[in-house]
């Protein structure tokens, strides 16, 4: 049994290959065959054009800050240990997600280029955050 | 069919929020309350109404939760319906209200929202894909969405901490007025806020809303019945809404809220211009919500709200009266209740009561009602016929 308290992200049957290639250190986007979209979340088809044809693409792990917050009091008990930075990171790919930013939370701005860290947090499941690049 | 002049609310009435739940209260319990209430106000007989809108408890969930509740209250409908749009609900239920109304489906329509504040530890989002994708990150609750959008909005526009401050301020002062405000008692300086406890980067504590129990009633009713109430109508003339995400990660922009088409659809049926709007009552579940709703709303231009917090006096006596209940931010957050107070203080100002804090000649009114991060858009505007 792990003691990693936090909640743990638990796959969908369209959500499983993101998961599966984070816990391989690798950052796979949905890419869409009828508009070239890349997807951020898993969908079950494209939320652009509706297309069904959606191919896993490994990406750069490159992007910047769009925005962030330090949490110094946390909404749930299990985030109380500490201040932590959350973020939305836009990818150069385009699409944005929320993470964390692995850095002294001073040191993070609006803007900052950053690079995906992955974070394998259970044996069997791995967080896609960012450090500085 | 346009909903302007479609239909009027005639009742109101509303509980002082508590931050604690009283351990004999149920969420029905205050609902029963609310519309013996909200019907003595509006002078009817409870077999007049004839539409119900409820709000999901989160204190005392439910599936087919609104005959469960007409049930209890003794309420025989002819349109029935829970309306599950976060804060948003209750501005989108006097929109509804009056949608039903004018087409021929009842007459006179209970919009009721009521909650116990029995939350304590936010707990991990029902929403499965922010379970999946947010909650691992600890995007848990509504304080981070809010202060990522407060921290791009400073970096945009130059925004400062003691201009959203000012919201908080100005809206005590309102409150210090209104003795149903559950944090009315004594006045808050820009410094008092910038000095309380950081919580999310830049959001201090006084700029967050604070979870209450309590609830509020709304009655909704034909021109027929509206005609002939004993309080003076306040008339619907516009009304918009709109959402394009739920996470505020997947939204198009953090500082460019749905608000502005909510806010244009309103306005075009009402066919009035923001220089008509004698006071607002804009959705303030944190400072910075109040900047971008009067930017999107058309009442400052974009990136201006925080200059325009701080150049106007936002009390009942000032030059752009704001919230003169003292918002939710000094209200308190009673559920869906915080939402509904908007509708409520707006209603009751048009129809004169606004005791020692009503708002000199007001006759118009725009409400805003948000839905979790900046999500659901509900924009009101009522009138007063003179």
């Amino acid at each position: 049994m792990s003691d990693y308290l936090k909640p743990l992200p638990k796959p969908t049957p369209t959500s499983r290959p993101f998961w599966e290639a984070a816990k391989r250190h690798e950052l796979k986007l949905q890419h869409c065959a009828g508009c070239g979209a890349f997807i951020y979340y898993p969908r079950p088809r494209c939320p652009q054009c509706m297309s069904a044809e959606l191919n896993w693409e490994r990406v750069s792990g490159r992007g910047t800050v769009y925005s962030y917050t330090i949490v110094r009091r946390a909404s749930t008990r299990s985030f109380a240990d500490g201040p932590y930075v959350l973020a939305i990171v836009e990818l150069a790919e385009g699409p944005r997600l929320t993470t964390n930013i692995v850095a002294p939370p001073e040191s993070v701005k609006i803007g900052m280029p950053v690079m995906v860290a992955f974070d394998d947090i259970t044996p069997d499941r791995t967080l896609v955050k960012f450090k500085p690049a | 069919m346009s909903l302007k002049n479609n239909a009027a609310a005639i009742g109101i009435a509303e509980l002082k929020p508590t931050k604690d739940a009283p351990p004999d209260a149920t969420p029905l319990g205050l609902m029963a309350q609310l519309t013996a209430d909200a019907i003595a106000d509006a002078g009817l007989e409870k077999s007049a109404i004839d539409g119900f809108l409820v709000g999901m408890p989160v204190a005392d969930p439910g599936f087919i939760y609104p005959a469960s509740a007409a049930e209890v209250l003794g309420i025989n409908p002819r349109m029935l319906n829970v309306v599950d749009i976060g804060g948003a609900s209750p501005a989108g239920m006097i929109w509804r209200a009056a949608a039903a109304i004018g087409a021929g489906m009842c007459n006179a329509v209970l919009c009721l929202v009521a909650d116990l504040n029995r939350l304590g530890d936010q707990r991990v989002p029902v929403i499965s894909v922010q379970r999946e994708f947010e909650a691992p990150y600890g995007n848990i609750g509504a304080n981070c969405g809010y202060a990522m959008i407060a921290n791009r909005h400073m970096f945009e526009y130059g925004t400062t901490p003691a201009q959203m401050a000012k919201v908080a301020v100005d809206q005590r002062r309102n409150a210090l007025k209104n003795p149903l405000a559950a944090f009315g008692d004594r006045p808050l300086t820009i410094d008092d806020v910038l000095n309380s406890r950081m919580i999310v980067d830049p959001l201090h504590l006084f700029e967050i809303v604070s979870p209450c129990s309590g609830g509020s009633a709304v009655i909704v009713a034909s021109p027929e019945i509206a005609k002939r109430a004993k309080n003076p109508p306040a008339w619907l003339i516009g009304a918009g809404e709109y959402s394009n995400h739920s996470s505020i990660t997947y939204a198009p922009s953090l500082t460019d809220s749905p608000i502005r088409p909510a806010a244009d659809a309103a306005f075009k049926m009402a066919g009035v211009d923001r220089k008509a709007i004698d006071l607002v009552c804009p959705y303030d579940c944190y400072t910075i919500t109040v900047l971008v709703t009067l930017e999107d709303a058309g009442f400052c231009k974009k990136g201006h709200g925080g200059p325009f917090v701080a150049e106007h006096d936002l009390t009942y006596a000032g030059d752009f009266p704001c919230n003169t209940h003292g918002g939710q931010l000094s209200f308190g957050q009673p559920g869906l209740g915080g939402g509904m107070s908007h509708v409520v203080e707006a209603i009751r100002q048009l129809m004169g009561r606004g005791d020692g804090r009503q708002v000199k000649n007001a006759a118009m009114a725009y409400v805003n009602g948000n839905g979790g991060i900046m999500s659901e858009q509900v924009s009101l505007i009522l009138e007063r016929r003179s």
